[in-house]
């Protein structure tokens, strides 16, 4: 067996030293100047997270970014659980852009993505609050001349447990910030948790419900402008020539920002900017993509799926495997897709000629500022970066090339300048969630699995997006579920293939375990056929080393009615996973009429994440994510012609909507394991659940996304 | 051109070209940023806003079209019966993640239960299909619109 670690044992132990802060893009030098933290004078500020005031005001920082997935709430509970707070006196603060301070201590830099903030923050937030409590129960021990171990915190109070004396953390802010904090402190006994685990309220939504949220295309600033941008509709392509005479004529028009490789128009109003835009006539330098299309991305793709590729894990004897009982090969194919967040990508900038802040909603807030940095030709601690609430990541917003852009608008402007890109500019100028093509060769004896050889195929976003992590020729991401495989396969084989098509690829909700299950678990449901065997029995009997993936298996299949009789034209599919720290199992139940039409008619979930530190937004992250994934695999696919993507706003690129989206049901089980993750899960867990219901309903077993209509009504046999 | 509208309200005046749709007078002119632009071609519902307390989508309509008619926003659909009815029931059930559409979602919810005090699920698709949410959270805004509808969900 190869030594080859999976992406989170090389996560956790590589990037939690300081090295790759040096490689990172665009380099920023572990001592270079960084934004200073937020105020802390007169307040009790044991760590980067927790500052109390001579009032108990509780401020409460954020390291991770809220963009719906409930992280604020998450983080401030497990906070306050440790710190026994009274959660009517915290407020929560955006953490300042931070590499040292707000590292996601997965990452080594600070970051909010792969569904890690409560794995990966889990202890050091406990142990700040646990540490901070120390050090008030100590400086109240100190007021009393008692014992710290005769007192006790509640609620944001310290009690002298013998004589009853009472001080609140605010009376005690001043004196517990002379306090020398504790090396070891103890953490609670989940039993006697008194947060974690209660289905809370979110901090985030009473402003969200109101209108009063402000996100970052809700920046408003006094004098402001409004842009829009067109970049060349070729990627890669330049601007050639731009007659703005129109263009200048449209009341609220201010001015028309030619860039190398894109336009902005400037205007009173976003209404001016975007009529200005649309009364520019450019012409575009197209270069070397000009003739690109999906068929030959495609071609490109295949020819280097034919490949073989570096070993990404290997145990057993793959040749002897494959060697023994019936044989079964299989391609499974993923489009590019855009993010659609329905906050379209947006940036405020004020330059102002020896500084520049800039103002938006970013999963990786030190590369806003640093990108902002390089595109205004000013050092890092000239570049002042606001965070937002977000609307919609989904991995969009770990990217800043909307705020390079947006300085780079800014630069030409007087005063600050809001640019927002129409929604046509922000489907066309995503940066695409890879295509993949995954090959599965594997071998049946006995009903069971003895070998296994798969092949994932596509870009690699690590290679760009954080190069030090790509190491010899392995996309960790990419093959993060092929080689985590929850079945017991004796001989089992994991290479991967980079390919690189001519478009920009980048993190997309499910990451990379959204390629590795689909084609896994579509998989297994064929083999599950060839075998003779009921879907969940197969996978069941290979699960003696995943028992949490098996008890909730067991779970879905009783609470799905598995096996119960259907109508006809009516299947049910499974998927289960362990992908991301969580053990799930999804049934998906779908009609499929004669003409080849889906119909989503039930989904339900069990969910094994460990601890749930908030129960309710489980439920809710899985039912938005199964969501997210069944959209993908109903009607998500970007196609490229003449080096231009096809799809432009919602009318082409579909979204389920509410007259689509069935019952889904979400089991969450108890748990006292470590938490997991769980915003991308139901993600992944939807597509090949479908997929499997299709295979069921109609035996066309599909082999690629999104669903093609046509393919079914063609090869339907029932 | 000057135009005057009563939004939530309150008369406001304002000098916008004739062709500009209302989402920008609201959010751009007037800093009224709870109305939300999501697609510019009434494709989302991210933009709806009441005029007469009917849903309409601001992206696509002119100011200048909407003359003396009352217009309420998210900022004051609180004041009316069904909005806060609606808001009640949005965060009862944690309806909201990242919360983007979900102006949007209220508004057009508001409007159907003014116009329709107890909707069916044919009733919700309806009124709500118009609405995209990309976080997925249209389970709970079926059972939240019950729920404001005085029905268990």
């Amino acid at each position: 067996m190869s030594a080859r670690p999976s992406r989170r044992d090389f996560l956790a132990s590589t990037l939690a030293s300081s090295l790759l802060l040096a490689f990172h893009l665009p380099v920023r030098a572990a001592n270079e100047p960084v934004q200073p933290p937020d105020d802390t004078a007169g307040k009790f500020a044991p760590n980067a997270f927790i500052r109390i005031d001579g009032a108990g005001k509780t401020t409460l920082v954020m390291p991770q970014v809220e963009m719906g997935q409930g992280i604020y709430t998450a983080v401030a509970m497990i906070l306050a659980e440790e710190l026994d707070a009274d959660l009517a006196q915290v407020t929560l603060q955006h953490a300042p852009p931070n590499d040292k301070l707000y590292a996601n201590p997965t990452f080594g830099i600070q970051v909010t993505g792969n569904s890690n903030s409560v794995r990966a923050f889990w202890t050091p937030l406990r142990e700040a609050g646990a540490r901070a409590r120390a050090m008030l129960m100590q400086a109240a021990a100190q007021h009393w001349q008692a014992e710290a171990d005769q007192c006790k915190a509640a609620n944001g109070w310290i009690t002298h447990e013998s004589s009853g004396r009472k001080l609140g953390y605010g009376e005690l802010a001043e004196a517990a910030s002379k306090v020398t904090p504790p090396q070891q402190v103890p953490l609670k006994d989940p039993k006697n948790f008194t947060l974690i685990g209660k289905p809370l309220k979110r901090f985030d939504t009473p402003d969200k419900t109101s209108g009063k949220a402000v996100y970052g295309i809700d920046a408003m600033l006094p004098g402001m402008k409004f842009a829009t941008v067109a970049a060349c509709p070729v990627f890669g392509g330049k601007v050639g020539h731009v007659d703005d005479a129109r263009a200048k004529k449209i009341p609220g028009v201010q001015k028309v920002v030619v860039l190398d490789d894109m336009v902005a128009v400037v205007g009173d109003h976003m209404w001016a900017a975007k009529r200005g835009l649309d009364a520019l006539a450019i012409t575009w330098d197209e270069g070397k993509n000009a003739k690109v299309n999906s068929a030959d991305i495609w071609d490109d793709l295949r020819r280097a799926s034919e490949k073989d590729g570096v070993v990404a894990k290997s145990v057993g004897d793959i040749a002897k495997g494959l060697a023994t009982g019936d044989r079964v090969d299989a391609a499974y194919e993923l489009p590019l897709l855009a993010h659609a967040t329905l906050e379209p990508q947006n940036c405020t900038v004020h330059f102002k000629g020896d500084s520049c802040e800039v103002w938006t909603g970013s999963q990786i807030l030190p590369r806003v500022q640093s990108f902002a940095a390089a595109a205004a030709g000013l050092p890092i601690d000239k570049v002042t970066a606001n965070n937002h609430l977000i609307g919609g990541g989904f991995g969009r917003r770990l990217e800043a090339d909307m705020v390079a852009s947006a300085v780079r608008v800014a630069k030409q402007v007087d005063g600050p300048v809001k640019v927002v890109w129409t929604r046509e500019e922000d489907i066309q100028h995503d940066i695409y969630r890879p295509a993949y093509r995954d090959t599965i060769s594997a071998s049946l004896s006995g009903g069971r699995i003895v070998g296994w050889k798969y092949r994932v195929t596509g870009s690699s976003v690590i290679a760009r997006w954080l190069p030090p992590a790509f190491q010899n020729g392995i996309d960790i991401d990419a093959v993060d579920s092929a080689i985590d495989m929850p079945y017991d396969i004796p001989n089992f084989h994991v290479e991967y293939v980079r390919a690189e098509p001519p478009v920009p690829t980048g993190f997309w909700r499910g990451v990379g375990p959204n390629n590795n299950v689909f084609a896994i678990e579509s998989f297994m449901d064929e083999l599950a056929r060839k075998a003779g065997k009921d879907p969940i029995a197969f996978r069941r009997d290979m699960l003696g080393k995943t028992p949490r993936l098996r008890a909730a298996l067991d779970l879905v299949a009783e609470k799905s009615d598995w096996g119960k009789p259907l109508p006809a034209r009516v299947g049910r599919g499974v998927c289960a996973q362990p992908s991301f720290g969580s053990f799930i199992a999804t049934v998906v139940e779908a009609e499929v009429d004669g003409q080849g039409q889906v119909t989503l008619r039930r989904v339900t979930s069990a969910v094994d994440t460990g601890i749930a530190v908030n129960p309710d937004t489980i439920a809710a992250q899985l039912q938005g994510g199964l969501i997210f994934g069944l959209t993908a695999a109903l009607y998500g696919e970007i196609t490229i012609d003449k080096g231009r993507v096809q799809q432009s706003n919602f009318n082409d690129y579909r979204m389920l909507r509410i007259d689509e989206v069935p019952p889904i049901e979400v089991h969450v089980i108890k748990s006292g394991e470590a938490p997991g993750g769980i915003g991308e899960t139901g993600t992944t867990a939807g597509p090949p659940a479908l997929r499997n219901a299709i295979y069921a309903a109609t035996g066309v077993a599909l082999r690629r996304l999104p669903v093609d209509r046509d393919l079914i009504r063609a090869e339907k046999k029932s | 051109m000057a135009t005057t509208l009563k939004i939530n309200g309150e008369q406001k005046t304002v000098d916008v070209p004739a062709d500009m749709p209302l989402l920008w007078v609201l959010r751009d002119v007037l800093g009224l940023t709870g109305t939300k632009f999501g697609c510019g071609i009434a494709q989302c519902g991210a933009c709806t806003v009441h005029i007469d307390g009917k849903p309409v989508r601001s992206c696509v309509l002119p100011a200048s079209a909407v003359r003396d008619r009352p217009i309420t926003t998210i900022e004051g659909v609180g004041a009316t019966d069904a909005g806060a009815k609606v808001q009640k029931a949005w965060l009862d059930l944690e309806v909201i993640q990242c919360g983007y559409c979900q102006s949007g979602q209220i508004m057009s919810a508001a409007a159907l239960l003014a116009s329709t005090p107890n909707p069916d699920d044919s009733d919700i698709d309806a009124a709500m299909a118009g609405n995209i949410c990309r976080c997925g959270t249209y389970v709970r805004i079926r059972a939240a619109i019950k729920q404001a509808a005085g029905r268990r969900s």
